[in-house]
């Protein structure tokens, strides 16, 4: 019993490793494209399809998370005589963690699944290899623009989510929790510092980048038929997700 | 021109291709036939570099290719050119673009230069008007058909079909073999044609090479290829036979 379970955690912690070792090759290979030349025909079209498409769903979020954020602060900081630093909880809050990580979510499963969809397909009909017959490497020609439009389009997607958020909060503690839009913005400019958004979209430049590599890992690597498609795309959302988590306890850690 | 020495390839304890001796000459048309999961197809992405061999030697022009990066593969394959068995068409291109794709990676020519070259391959595949179309707009043939135009387009001096009569009716499998025939005479290229379709090697092949169960079997001129005793072939040769007196009927 003890060996078997043993056995299926190495079984598990290989696999995971070699995995990794794949991600790390596949970064390798990406690097060597960036000495070619930059795609920006297709980086361009990539940031329309990817980063305008997210927009309604990101807003939505961001929106609602900053309606729930002040709807849970505001009662107790009145309580407390503290509703002076609500607008800049709420702000430095969404900035510096919910905005980035938020968005780095609604990504990955919005513009991660729909790369590994796209990519999975291309391999499947063998288009994939169609392109390296034709001397074209799918790294340069495929992952580079997608990784360079999500490390664009993320952070800028999270500024707008921030904005979107905050302004919800505003919204919230101005019509509902009878906060003056004043105490609210003056909370803002008191306790935000500049580090706060531009450290999230830092986050976001990262968060961009795991999306796409993972979100084209694993469309080359996804198993044949139509079955090997949608348990790939899965595959990018659960892991792309896991790893926003994991990278943002880390960046927050060295950034703040 | 191409020269396979003792090539075996395995896919982790399964054999593909076990000891595979091989030479295809400048200029010629060589089918390899062979039943499904023979290796055929494993031969041919041997040859074009998108799987390496176990062991053994692809000498292209004299010079060892087994060994060389992606890049050095990606030099040697301009010179080369692929139709695949169900035509991997860029979908999201139309018919035009995918032709043009191949000489707006690799060359400098301009848009009206290519535009020009376009419309000629496929006026040669018998498709002139259809650069505005895509790929899902097509039937089977006319996919096979671009899939043609494409791998022509920056004028190869190889170039690899792999299964090209599948999936297609009588009629059409003969047009695409007239294709094949007319343009190997009109570009002088060599063909490596992988099909399991006996009619059509035939038809096509100055040459025929029969894999079974990974190993190279049998390799002679067409006329020759006929009188080979051995019976796996023999049996290739009566599927063509009864194929033949179901058309007569």
């Amino acid at each position: 019993m003890a060996m078997k379970l043993l056995e299926a955690v190495g079984a598990f912690v290989i696999k995971r490793c070699a995995e990794l070792g794949t991600v790390v090759l596949l970064y390798a290979s990406i690097a060597r494209q960036l000495r070619g030349r930059l795609r920006w025909r297709s980086i361009i079209s990539q940031m329309s399809h990817l980063g305008v498409d997210s927009l309604a769903i990101v807003s939505l979020t961001l929106l609602f998370t900053g309606v729930v954020i002040t709807l849970q602060t505001a009662a107790k900081f009145i309580e407390f005589g503290a509703q002076s630093t609500i607008g800049g909880v709420v702000a430095m809050a969404i900035g510096r963690e919910l905005g980035p990580v938020l968005v780095g979510v609604v990504c990955a499963g919005r513009v991660g699944a729909a790369i590994t969809a796209e990519i999975a397909t291309m391999k499947v009909t063998e288009q994939i290899d169609a392109l390296r017959v034709m001397a074209v490497s799918p790294e340069g020609y495929l992952i580079l623009p997608r990784m360079i439009a999500c490390m664009v389009v993320v952070p800028i997607l999270t500024v707008f989510g921030d904005i979107i958020g905050v302004a919800g909060g505003w919204a919230t503690a101005v019509y509902y929790s009878g906060i003056s839009s004043y105490t609210f913005m003056n909370g803002i400019h008191t306790f935000v510092e500049v580090f706060d958004l531009t450290g999230g979209m830092v986050k976001a430049v990262f968060f961009g980048n795991v999306i796409a590599v993972l979100g084209c890992y694993y469309g080359l690597t996804c198993p044949e038929g139509a079955e090997g498609v949608g348990k790939a795309t899965t595959r990018t959302v659960v892991t792309s997700i896991i790893v926003i988590f994991m990278l943002n306890a880390v960046l927050t850690f060295i950034l703040f | 021109m191409i020269e396979l020495v003792d090539v075996c390839k395995s896919f982790d304890n399964n054999i593909a291709l076990s000891h595979i001796n091989l030479e295809i000459k400048e200029g010629e048309t060589l089918a390899i036939i062979g039943g499904s999961g023979s290796g055929k197809s494993t031969l041919l992405r041997l040859l074009i570099g998108l799987i390496r061999p176990t062991s053994g030697q692809i000498l292209v022009r004299g010079r060892d290719v087994a060994g060389l990066s992606e890049e050095e593969w990606d030099r040697l394959r301009l010179r080369m050119g692929m139709v695949f068995q169900y035509s991997a068409l860029f979908d999201s291109m139309s018919v035009g673009d995918n032709v043009a794709f191949g000489l707006r990676e690799h060359t400098d020519k301009s848009e009206a230069e290519i535009g020009r070259i376009v419309k000629e391959k496929l006026a040669l595949v018998g498709l002139p008007d259809a650069a505005g179309m895509m790929p899902n707009e097509l039937s089977g043939g006319m996919k096979k058909r671009v899939g043609l135009a494409r791998a022509i387009a920056c004028e190869p001096s190889v170039i690899f079909y792999d299964e090209p009569s599948s999936g297609l009716d009588p009629i059409m499998t003969a047009r695409i073999d007239e294709l094949i025939v007319n343009t190997q005479k009109k570009l002088g290229v060599t063909s490596v044609v992988v099909t399991h379709d006996m009619a059509s090697a035939c038809r096509i092949a100055d040459r025929i090479a029969m894999i079974y169960e990974g190993e190279l079997i049998a390799v002679d001129k067409v006329d020759r290829f006929k009188n080979i005793k051995d019976e796996r072939v023999q049996a290739f040769f009566r599927t063509l036979s009864t194929a033949e007196k179901e058309g007569a009927v």
